[in-house]
């Protein structure tokens, strides 16, 4: 990719920020960035994609919740998303075999919510806005929710960040130094739960566990630490949301996939660029 | 001398089966202890136990107030997706400097290796690593849960010769699990032979005549032993006999040519 088309992309950009709703839908999506990017890094180091899954598609349950009882659809879904990532959590420890338990739960919450959802009277039109996001009309009480719970992730990770580090290499190390594996890993349950809860506005329930995913692995080619692994992966994050938007806007495609396509793409350079780097 | 770490007839069970049966043990200041055992025997559960990994079914462990505890697991797996330096991996959980965490390297022979990632060190470095953390709090004791698996005869003799040394520079005690029988034996004050209980406990010599340690090893091991003896014959350890508790420190250095 040239330097100038990225420059002439920058202008565009630069233009279409006097748009007020594409100004809000990148900080969106930038504020999503910033939690994903270390916390995407930790679901990758730990190996906890499925559980990813697992919580966000229980987020779809969470609208139904939401839309049911007639609750804010944040708090359903966070409410849902936490007791989803609980419960995986202490499965998880009890020694269940986690394949097949979360595929069931991942699964089973995804189809009960969507059968739910299809009770509430007015909303099916609708679900593609849950499933997909909706990150174009992303309000400002919407984006202060948004910048709000990643800075509360974020927060978190930072405060833990030592200890997450030694849990997450090793239980016995951790516990050896003095520290609780066990509220590290609930640390990161809440942390979970509250991005699943931050995202789905932005790409929906459906590709949350791919923005955790797909930043962090295209940044682990590049990087030689954790703590540069985290950041690029927040960086990369924000930049498939820029191109993402730009692609949506541009030839009006979902914006959700979008951004996640364009993670995708950033991903595929990033491997060419390690195999080449390594020769 | 009060000791660093005591378990009190500790009972540890998973399941239905009793992993550990009446397992008394004391660590004191600066002694060498290794637990013996074959494949099966308990020994990685009692490490376990003691660090707190494992509920006790019975029994209790207790530390030295304000005990600083260096730890050397099994194995570590550093998952390649994860970026990690061997220096910054010094660095966890607690931050170190740049000299503390350069001087650890050095002690445990691999200086120089700061920058190299933990995925690419081969296993000898990797033990060493891992040492290099433990000594970092500069512990009064280093646990060590078999730290030369996978290392070959030589690699393996070069560790243990390292843990005498580092006693010796740092009077940390330590206690180590091995299923190997005569390299180890050199560097031991006292071995303890356990099968799911204490099978016999003692001095390395007294241990390898005992006949509860030749029936748990078999007699494969003459050999072994044949050139345990060849070593350590200097004819002034007349302790016979193998007692539970040892309450002599041990004061005699040493002195064999490695």
């Amino acid at each position: 990719m040239g330097m100038a088309m990225t420059i002439r992309t920058l202008t565009a950009m630069s233009i279409t920020m006097l748009d007020d709703f594409t100004t809000r839908a990148l900080l969106a999506g930038l504020g999503l960035a910033l939690a994903t990017g270390p916390l995407g890094s930790f679901v990758v180091w730990r190996r906890m994609a499925y559980f990813g899954d697992a919580t966000s598609h229980a987020a779809i349950l969470g609208v139904a919740v939401a839309l049911a009882f007639q609750l804010p659809l944040t708090l359903g879904v966070l409410g849902v998303a936490l007791a989803m990532a609980l419960t995986v959590s202490t499965l998880a420890a009890k020694g269940w075999a986690m394949d097949t338990t979360l595929g069931v739960l991942a699964h089973s919450a995804l189809a009960f919510g969507l059968v739910a959802i299809s009770f509430v009277p007015g909303v099916r039109t609708d679900l593609s806005a849950y499933l997909f996001g909706d990150i174009l009309v992303v309000s400002r009480a919407d984006l202060a929710l948004i910048w709000g719970g990643a800075a509360l992730v974020l927060a978190l990770l930072v405060w833990r960040w030592q200890a997450l580090l030694t849990a997450t290499l090793s239980e016995e190390l951790a516990h050896a130094a003095g520290l609780n594996p066990n509220r590290e890993r609930l640390v990161l349950t809440v942390a979970l739960a509250l991005v699943v809860a931050v995202a789905i506005k932005v790409v929906g329930a459906l590709l949350i566990a791919a923005m955790l995913i797909i930043p962090a692995a295209a940044a682990r080619a590049l990087s030689r630490a954790p703590e540069a692994m985290a950041a690029l992966a927040t960086g990369i994050g924000g930049l498939a949301a820029f191109f993402g938007l730009q692609l949506s806007l541009w030839q009006d495609t979902d914006a959700g996939p979008s951004i996640v396509a364009a993670a995708a793409m950033i991903f595929a350079l990033a491997a060419v660029a390690a195999q080449l780097r390594r020769g | 001398m009060t000791p660093l770490i005591s378990a009190d007839h500790i009972c540890v069970r998973f399941g239905g089966a009793e992993v550990l049966h009446d397992v008394s043990l004391r660590v004191r200041p600066g002694e060498i202890v290794t637990i013996l055992g074959p494949n099966g025997s308990g020994k990685s559960t009692l490490i376990r136990a003691i660090l707190g990994l494992v509920p006790l079914t019975h029994g209790r462990v207790m530390r030295a107030d304000g005990l600083r505890l260096g730890y050397v697991p099994q194995k570590l797996a550093v998952d390649r997706s994860m970026p990690l330096t061997v220096r910054r991996f010094l660095s966890l959980p607690l931050r170190v400097s740049d000299a503390a965490a350069e001087a650890a390297l050095a002690r445990v022979g691999v200086a120089g290796l700061g920058a190299r990632q933990m995925s690419a060190l081969s296993g000898g470095q990797f033990q060493r690593v891992l040492l290099a953390r433990a000594l970092l709090s500069d512990p009064q004791l280093l646990i060590l849960d078999e730290p030369t698996q996978g290392l070959d005869q030589s690699g393996e003799a070069a560790f243990y010769q390292l843990i005498e040394t580092v006693r010796a520079e740092t009077g940390a005690a330590v206690l180590m699990v091995s299923h190997d029988l005569h390299v180890v034996m050199a560097a031991s004050d006292r071995v303890i032979c356990l099968n799911g209980h204490v099978c016999c406990e003692g001095t390395p010599r007294v241990v390898s005549n005992a006949p509860e340690y030749r029936a748990l090893f078999g007699l494969g091991t003459k050999g072994a032993l044949a050139l345990y003896q060849h070593e350590h014959d200097h004819g002034h350890d007349h302790d016979h006999g193998h007692g539970h508790d040892h309450s002599h420190p041990h004061s005699h250095e040493h002195h064999h040519a490695g």
